[in-house]
């Protein structure tokens, strides 16, 4: 038995619950997280709510008790691993030398990217990912600026809010058909565009940005149609990618992300992955994907712990799930929204007072789900999904009236026993 | 001993003293939308079942959160959220999949069971018995607890510990 | 231990007044809607729900109105303690001018609705005028919409449910709605909310209807909140034990109101034949002891209990019928449990029109539910045209050759429908015995008060009853009097008359404060007192309350003589009044109304002409006009 610690490199969320979870269950190991940022462990999701000035910094913090991470005997380093060397079982270290390990948890994230167009990279150009990326926001939204959002996506609606909140003059522009295209169909697209626009947001769908230049001080953006815009600011948010580049050469397979299998485990197996870096099982399809949300990498971080400890432990599958607040409308999307061969799917629609909910079904079973306006036991359409729960006679039920998801749910799972 | 509430449904009469009770208990006034119980009804009535979040030891919510806004109560077990910690993201909405964590657009927080610290006001309020407090080996409660998902990160069974 | 020991106040507690200070409007004739302040000098003078609807009706309306025109004001009031942990905070009551009675229309119900329009933020709903096209409303917390019925109209009342709740994609929304019956002018057509909770009597779904109103939805989320919550819950948690140790009580959950067919047929007041008789000799067989006992299928009638909003009582029937049973044995549609048998639904389909078939009483129940129409009027209706048919009056041509016999099953099950859908004979029973009888010849076989047709409690055993019926400001009734102690005592009109007004004022108080009528054995006036004091600014002292009581009773009184109701109304039938009972505990009585009713007025304040004296109105804070 090596006495080399665990290794955690990242200190996100899956780093941060993996590092808990080791520690919970044995107690004897050492602990090391090697973070890159200069930060104490944060949340990317808590960002908008700094920029929209709900939080304060150490309201993004991802825990929030002094000394947590010492007195459970985890280590954070503040360093960057710029290679793995799994053979060895050690990682190099950007500030120079090398790290044992007897257990290495892939747990780096993934970055902003910005899309291959002139001037992304003009001062004034910001991504919005990291806390440094909101202090550089922050510092130029101000109330009645002029600011362009690049992306309509899950991260750029999130950011949409918050920019919102701060008062600018704000363009969304959105190179595809409509709004969070990976989690929203066109009917709940179109309803999330008519929505913001009714709120004072210009949304510009199937609208691509050919050129940003500066212009006295400020920005100028030329669009696909040849009109322009005028800009102070202009947020970035085009995607991300996961952080594997310092993979290269190691002999860990990977592909968009780290590849895992149902024990978070790599192709080595010394080395595990989890979090939006890991391309795990999907739950829905059984193929390797990435799920980057919260939960996924708390499933993940907790998975991949038990398993480096050596309590197998087998991961489901991560459910691709998202809810989002844009500007007060409330949506959530779950697994197969968009349907599955040879199943049922059900919808019901109400443009006029932003409601719609889309339930997609395998024989008996619910699948996938799309919810927009609907806030209460959103989390039981998971339940479903994720339990396999079979129907029955409650589908033709839901077929008619697809809003009696939690009745549905009660009756599957506790009714049965007076026959509703 | 850990307690936990124990519901039976066969006894609800659905007249939602429960909600009120709950709503009184934790906004201050009689408002069953913003109650952390909820109670559905079936067949023109016919049954009625309260519901509410069991404490689930998988602790969804809790692990979701991105910003530690949801912590264990260690006296009585209950998964608390801290309204001043909580951002609203919502995250852990979606992903309890018992959909008993649920977001108050009024405050911008979420909004769940917490026992009441220990003395639930549901279970006192209820004119039937439907919804007690009792010592949690008695409830059922695995059995409540076992429509949780499984090997969701819970070890396999038979696996060494 | 449950029932009564509620938790105390809290430090979140917020301070309210227990109305929400809000007023909704909604003209239909101009498409307007308009939230107004509570009259804050009403309230304190009037409470809430009856009372305070009461008041603004009168202020509101010429009386003299006919009750299906536009100009007519229909009002859903909840109280004070409605939507509080008050136990039966549920209740709401429809004020209007009834088409029935050509009276003052009060008609409560349970169910939820009424909590959820005080949670949307609104003590009352108002509606004037009357649309050209068939709306409904739909009030969620600050929207409210007046919406095109158009795909509603000509739904019943389940179905109207549905679709509203599905296309508002909010299955918690609650809804009162009417069926056909109401669309067309049934004239005892009620409104129905949460399937089978009804604001039932007097034929305010009628007025409902005649404004193009199809249904109205509730939604909110807003609290209600209380003045002083120390003391209110201190008084929630001693009206709770109260009720929940109370003998009455556990009988009301046990067996509902239908316990009180069993005591109407030992005692002999149970209305049987459209009076013919006090006692019914298939009583036993549609009692409560039947609904809960298997049939020779093995079928049990009677599923389960259920309570309205707030209520730790439960005394609501969930009950479903036999599949083999003749009503529903091609009809699966009708298979689902719903709302089964109470008491008056019991006695109006049952003894009264002679039928003791358990199912055939059920199904009738659920063609008034969904249809939307009061079973106690059609239930005396019915009997009414079994007693024509009998004399020969009517036949089988008039009544699409059903035999329209009492004791006839087949006719209570296809008339039941026909009525609910306003088809064939069923659009004759729709105007209620009166006008059935009137306009057969023989007026002398409508049993009803100010056209109202009775509850199941005979005035010749019951003369504190006959009073009460006599006097209603709403016609025959038996919820605005409780003078039950006293008529079991003793079958003489003397000393009733004193018990009848006392409990008039005592019971138009309760209805004014949201609750039910069934805690009042429990509560006592001051169980109220003490609840109202703690919700509402201000003192209010028992004194202040039973005013109130009285204050609303005259009002109601006001209004009817302005409507053009005179002394020569409040009376009783003939059949009562001179034909003995023929068995029974009162066997060879009739109603002693003449010794009853002198002496009511003097109790009342009111000269010989039945109108009350400057006095009782300036002592009342009332003003004639």
């Amino acid at each position: 038995m090596s006495n080399s610690p665990y290794v955690i490199v990242g200190a996100g969320p899956a780093g941060v619950i993996a590092a808990e979870t080791l520690r919970t269950n044995n107690p004897v190991t050492p602990v090391l997280m090697i973070g890159e940022e200069k930060e104490a462990p944060y949340s990317r999701m808590a960002l908008p709510y700094l920029l929209a000035e709900d939080i304060k910094e150490t309201g993004t913090h991802l825990r929030h008790t002094d000394g947590h991470f010492d007195t459970r005997g985890i280590e954070i380093r503040n360093d960057r691993v710029s290679a793995v060397t799994a053979a060895e079982k050690s990682v190099t270290l950007a500030s120079g030398g090398t790290q044992a390990f007897s257990k290495l948890l892939i747990a780096t994230g993934s970055h902003a990217i910005r899309p291959p167009i002139p001037g992304t990279d003009l001062p004034g150009v910001e991504n919005c990912w990291t806390l440094e990326d909101a202090r550089a926001i922050a510092a130029k939204a101000s109330k009645g600026s002029n600011v362009v959002l690049m992306g309509a996506g899950f991260i750029g609606c999130i950011v949409l809010e918050a920019l919102a909140a701060r008062g600018v003059h704000l363009t969304v522009v959105e190179m595809e058909d409509r709004m969070v295209p990976r989690m929203m169909d066109q009917t709940g697209g179109a309803m999330i565009k008519s929505w913001c626009e009714a709120k004072g947001v210009t949304v510009l769908t199937s609208t691509r940005i050919e050129e940003i230049a500066a212009n006295n001080g400020a920005l100028k953006l030329t669009l696909g149609d040849g009109k322009s815009l005028d800009a102070d600011l202009v947020v970035c948010a085009a995607g991300v990618k996961p952080n594997i580049a310092f993979l290269e050469g190691s002999g860990i397979n990977t592909d968009t992300g780290v590849l895992v299998n149902d024990r978070m485990q790599t192709s080595d197996a010394n080395v595990f992955a989890a979090g939006d870096v890991a391309q795990g099982i999907d739950f829905s399809t059984g193929a390797n994907e990435i799920h980057a949300i919260q939960p996924t990498a708390a499933d993940h971080g907790r998975t991949a712990a038990m398993n480096m400890i050596g309590i197998d432990t087998p991961f489901q599958g991560s459910l691709s799930m998202n809810v989002l607040n844009t500007l007060g409308l409330i949506t959530s999307s779950f697994g197969q929204w968009d349907g599955v061969a040879g199943g049922d799917t059900a919808e019901i629609t109400d443009n006029d007072r932003f409601r719609y909910v889309r339930l997609s079904f395998q024989d008996d079973v619910l699948v996938g789900a799309l919810s927009l306006g609907m806030t209460q036991h959103v989390g039981v359409l998971r339940g479903l999904i994720q339990s396999k729960v079979r129907l029955g006679h409650w589908k033709e039920r839901l077929m008619a009236n697809p809003l009696l998801i939690m009745e549905a749910y009660l009756a599957r799972t506790q009714g049965s026993v007076f026959g509703i | 001993m850990q307690k936990a509430l124990l519901i039976d449904p066969e006894k609800c009469t659905s007249c939602l003293q429960c909600e009120l009770a709950c709503s009184f208990e934790q906004e201050g006034v009689f408002n069953p939308a913003k109650s952390r119980i909820k109670v559905f009804e079936f067949e023109h009535g016919l049954k009625a079942i309260p519901y509410t979040c069991t404490q689930c030891s998988e602790a969804w919510c809790l692990h979701a959160c991105p910003v530690e806004a949801i912590t264990i109560n260690e006296a009585t077990g209950a998964k608390e959220v801290n309204p001043n910690t909580c951002v609203g993201c919502k995250v852990c909405t979606i992903a309890c999949p018992f959909g008993t964590i649920n977001y108050n657009a009024d405050s911008g927080k979420v909004i769940k069971c917490d026992l009441c610290s220990g003395d639930p006001a549901c279970a006192k309020a209820c004119p039937t018995d439907a919804i007690t407090y009792v010592d949690a080996n008695w409830t059922g409660y695995d059995r409540m607890q076992e429509m949780a998902l499984v090997g969701h990160g819970r070890p396999a069974k038979g696996a060494a510990q | 231990m449950s029932g009564g020991n509620v938790k105390g106040a809290n430090a979140k507690a917020q301070k309210g007044m227990g109305w929400q200070g809000t007023v909704l409007r909604v003209d239909l004739t101009r498409g307007e809607v308009h939230k107004d302040p509570l009259n804050m000098e009403w309230a304190n003078d009037y409470l809430g729900e009856r009372g305070l609807a009461t008041k603004y009706l009168y202020e509101m309306m010429d009386p003299k109105a006919d009750a299906m025109s536009p100009e007519n004001v229909l009002i859903f009031a909840t109280g004070p303690l409605s939507g509080t942990m008050s136990s039966t905070s549920g209740r709401y009551a429809v004020v209007t001018k009834g088409p029935l009675t050509d009276a003052i229309a009060c008609s409560n119900s349970g169910g939820k609705f009424g909590a959820f329009l005080k949670f949307a933020g609104y003590d009352m709903l108002i509606v004037e005028g009357r649309s050209e096209k068939p709306v409904y409303l739909n009030i969620a917390d600050d929207t409210v919409e007046i919406l095109s019925a158009d795909d509603l109209w000509g739904k019943t009342v389940w179905e109207t449910e549905e679709w509203i709740k599905t296309t508002h994609q909010n299955p918690q929304m609650k809804v009162a709605s009417i069926g056909v019956a109401g669309e067309t002018g049934n004239r005892y057509a009620c409104v129905v909310n949460d399937l089978h909770r009804a604001a039932g009597r007097s034929g305010v779904g009628a007025v409902m209807g005649s404004k193009n109103l199809k249904a109205v939805a509730a939604w909110g989320t807003k609290g209600v909140a209380v003045d002083d919550p120390v003391t209110f819950m201190k008084a929630v948690s001693e009206t709770h034990t109260a009720l929940h140790e109370s003998s009455g009580r556990k009988g009301l959950t046990k067996y509902g109101t239908h316990a009180m067919l069993d005591a109407m047929q030992k005692f002999g007041g149970l209305p049987t034949r459209n009076f013919e008789d006090v006692q019914f000799e298939g009583a036993k067989k549609i009692g409560s002891r039947a609904v809960r006992e298997p049939n020779e299928n093995g079928h049990v009638n009677l599923l389960t209990n259920k309570a309205c909003f707030g209520c730790t009582i439960a005394c609501g029937r969930i009950a479903h019928i036999d599949e083999k049973h003749f009503s529903i044995v091609n009809r699966p549609k009708y298979r689902h449990a719903s709302g089964g048998l109470e008491y008056e639904t019991a006695y109006a389909f049952g003894p009264l029109c002679g039928v003791d078939d358990v199912d055939a009483l059920t199904f009738a129940g659920y063609m008034t539910n969904e249809h939307g129409y009061d079973p106690i009027s059609f239930g005396g209706t019915l009997a009414a045209a079994m007693e024509l048919y009998e004399m020969g009056v009517l036949t089988k041509e008039h009544t699409d050759g059903i035999e329209l016999k009492f004791g006839s099953a087949e006719a209570l099950v296809v008339m039941s429908e026909k009525t609910g859908k306003g088809e064939g004979f069923g659009k004759e029973l729709a105007l209620g015995s009166k006008r059935l009888c009137e306009k057969y010849g023989h007026p002398e076989v409508a049993m009803v008060v100010k056209g109202q047709e009775f509850a199941g409690y005979d005035s010749r055993a019951l003369q504190g009853m006959g009073l009460g019926y006599a006097t209603s400001n709403r016609g025959a009734c038996h919820l605005k009097h409780d003078v039950f102690e006293p008529d079991m005592e003793d079958q003489t009109g003397k000393g009733k008359a004193e018990p009848c007004k006392t409990s008039q004022d005592q019971i138009a108080m309760i209805d004014s404060t949201g609750l039910c009528l069934f805690t009042a054995g429990d509560f006592g006036t001051e169980g109220y007192r003490k609840q109202v004091d703690a919700a509402c600014p201000g003192d209010w002292s028992t004194e202040r309350m039973l005013e109130i009581g009285e204050r609303v009773w005259n009002l109601e009184r006001m209004f009817n003589l302005e409507a053009g109701l005179t002394k020569a109304d409040d009376t009783l039938p003939k059949r009562l009044l001179e034909i003995p009972a023929p068995s029974g505990t009162a066997k060879g009585k009739v109603a002693e109304l003449d010794i009853m009713l002198p002496e009511y007025y003097e109790l009342r304040g009111w000269g010989d002409d039945g109108v009350p004296t400057k006095d009782t109105l300036d002592r009342l804070g009332l003003a004639a006009r």
